[in-house]
């Protein structure tokens, strides 16, 4: 069974459907028992950073995730879950994100070349620099998939397993480990996004 | 690379696609699950649902069938008719919604788009705007297109985008339905004062009318029709393959 950790941020309708679309089993939930019995965890979110990381922590969430991937279970982050992975974010302030992948998130405002919109809003392509990745299995270089967001990842090279071109290189999916993310929404992302969540499946 | 955006949209009353659906190979052209999932197959990137059902039942059925939509489609999902209040906004993104756009709500009460993007974030919230040309200068027309609201089209777009809104359809009554392309003096106008994503609509006819829009102005993000795409005048596998001939990077699958 895989955990979506419900902490009242952002609409998991989808999340739920598309993981039911692949015949995985998955429950929407923020009782630390069903996520501790999971086998998978999947952290999602939109929104703001402090105030999710804020309403995480005040569930007392945060630290059944941190044990749980302490102990080597799977974890994926989308989009601002996924953010929330790493050490720092720099939106709106500083605000300490879970520590579990090293690297920060900052605005790409005043990264982008002129001309260039934030939020990166739309489809965009994978440039694969991980093939080898299990999470990367079904995924093949140039495939599209749906981004929404206005801050990305960076310093964060070393775990970085896709980036798509966005005037600059933007952190598409990273893992470390037992602990993996996606900036781009996987559940709206077609074909090639249900392929991520399946490949996340059978890691 | 981002890439240019083509979408289908879709109108439902009493849970039915209405205006002319003449598609082949479809089991029930007018059921809007499967004609999503068509697009959706043939390379949507998005799809758009509009509600123009007036009746409390049409409304619940829509919310029914969005659900429906929502677990079988997963690209973008836009909602748009009869929403007024964030009542309506948490109504459809709870049924599967990813963005709503507003238009008649949004001129009857400003604050809607500013309450909405602070409470669901920008870019779930779409200002739809039907701009028509009154006496030299572009007017803002409510209720479908029928009223004259005397409103600046510009300084209104300029308002929704400082108030929250994460992007913008462009509707231009003067091209709607004419089929000869989408409104391109409109579009650049409206592309100058703001600075996120613009969807065209209006006017498409023909592949060309999609080359020509997305040649002329790079700052346009996504073209938007509907009878074009349900007549299978155009194809939107070949639409995509066509832009990709003239250099325009887009999603194929």
């Amino acid at each position: 069974m895989i955990a979506i950790i419900d902490y009242g941020v952002g609409n998991l309708f989808s999340l739920k459907s598309s993981l039911a679309m692949i015949g995985a089993d998955a429950v929407v939930t923020g009782d630390a028992d069903v996520i501790r019995t999971a086998e998978r965890i999947i952290l999602p979110g939109v929104g703001a950073f402090g105030d999710a990381r804020r309403k995480l922590a005040d569930t007392g969430l945060d630290k059944i995730l941190l044990e749980e991937a302490a102990q080597g279970k799977c974890v994926m982050g989308i989009c601002l879950g996924m953010q929330m992975l790493f050490d720092r974010s720099l939106e709106y302030g500083e605000h300490a994100g879970l520590g579990l992948i090293p690297g920060e998130v900052v605005p790409m405002a005043g990264k982008l070349p002129a001309g260039l919109k934030v939020p990166h809003i739309g489809w965009n392509a994978l440039d694969i620099q991980r093939q080898d990745h299990p999470l990367m299995k079904y995924t093949k270089e140039g495939d599209c998939v749906y981004f929404v967001h206005s801050f990305y990842a960076e310093n964060c090279k070393a775990h970085t397993l896709a980036t798509a071109e966005y005037g600059i290189d933007v952190t598409a999916a990273v893992a470390k480990d037992n602990v993996m993310g996606c900036q781009f929404h996987p559940e709206k992302s077609g074909t090639v996004g249900l392929n991520i969540l399946k490949a996340f499946c059978e890691v | 690379m981002i890439t240019k955006r083509i979408i289908p949209c879709l109108d439902v009353k009493n849970g039915r696609v209405v205006k002319g659906v003449n598609f082949q190979g479809l089991s029930d052209v007018n059921d809007p699950v499967e004609l999503g999932k068509y697009y959706s197959e043939n390379g949507a990137d998005e799809l758009v649902f509009y509600d123009i059902t007036a009746s409390s039942e049409g409304r619940k059925l829509f919310t029914d069938i969005l659900k429906k939509v929502a677990s079988t489609i997963f690209i973008p999902l836009t909602v748009g008719g009869g929403i007024n209040t964030l009542d309506d906004f948490e109504r459809v993104l709870a049924s599967g919604a990813d963005k709503v756009s507003v238009n008649s709500g949004a001129i009857k009460n400003p604050r809607l788009i500013e309450e909405a993007a602070k409470r669901y974030g920008d870019q779930c919230v779409v200002l739809s705007a039907d701009v028509k040309r009154v006496d030299g200068s572009y007017h803002v027309f409510a209720k479908g297109g029928r009223e004259d609201t005397g409103m600046d089209a510009l300084e209104w777009i300029k308002r929704g985008a400082d108030m929250g809104a994460g992007e913008i359809v462009l509707n231009s009554i003067d091209t709607d339905g004419v089929k000869r392309g989408f409104d391109l003096e409109m579009l650049r106008d409206v592309s100058e004062i703001v600075n996120i994503p613009i969807i065209a609509s209006g006017g498409a006819g023909c592949m060309a009318d999609f080359v020509t829009l997305f040649k002329s102005l790079p700052k346009v993000d996504a073209g938007l029709a509907a009878s074009i795409f349900h007549f299978g005048e155009v194809q939107i596998r070949d639409l995509k393959e066509e832009l990709q001939r003239n250099n325009i990077t887009v999603r194929r699958i």
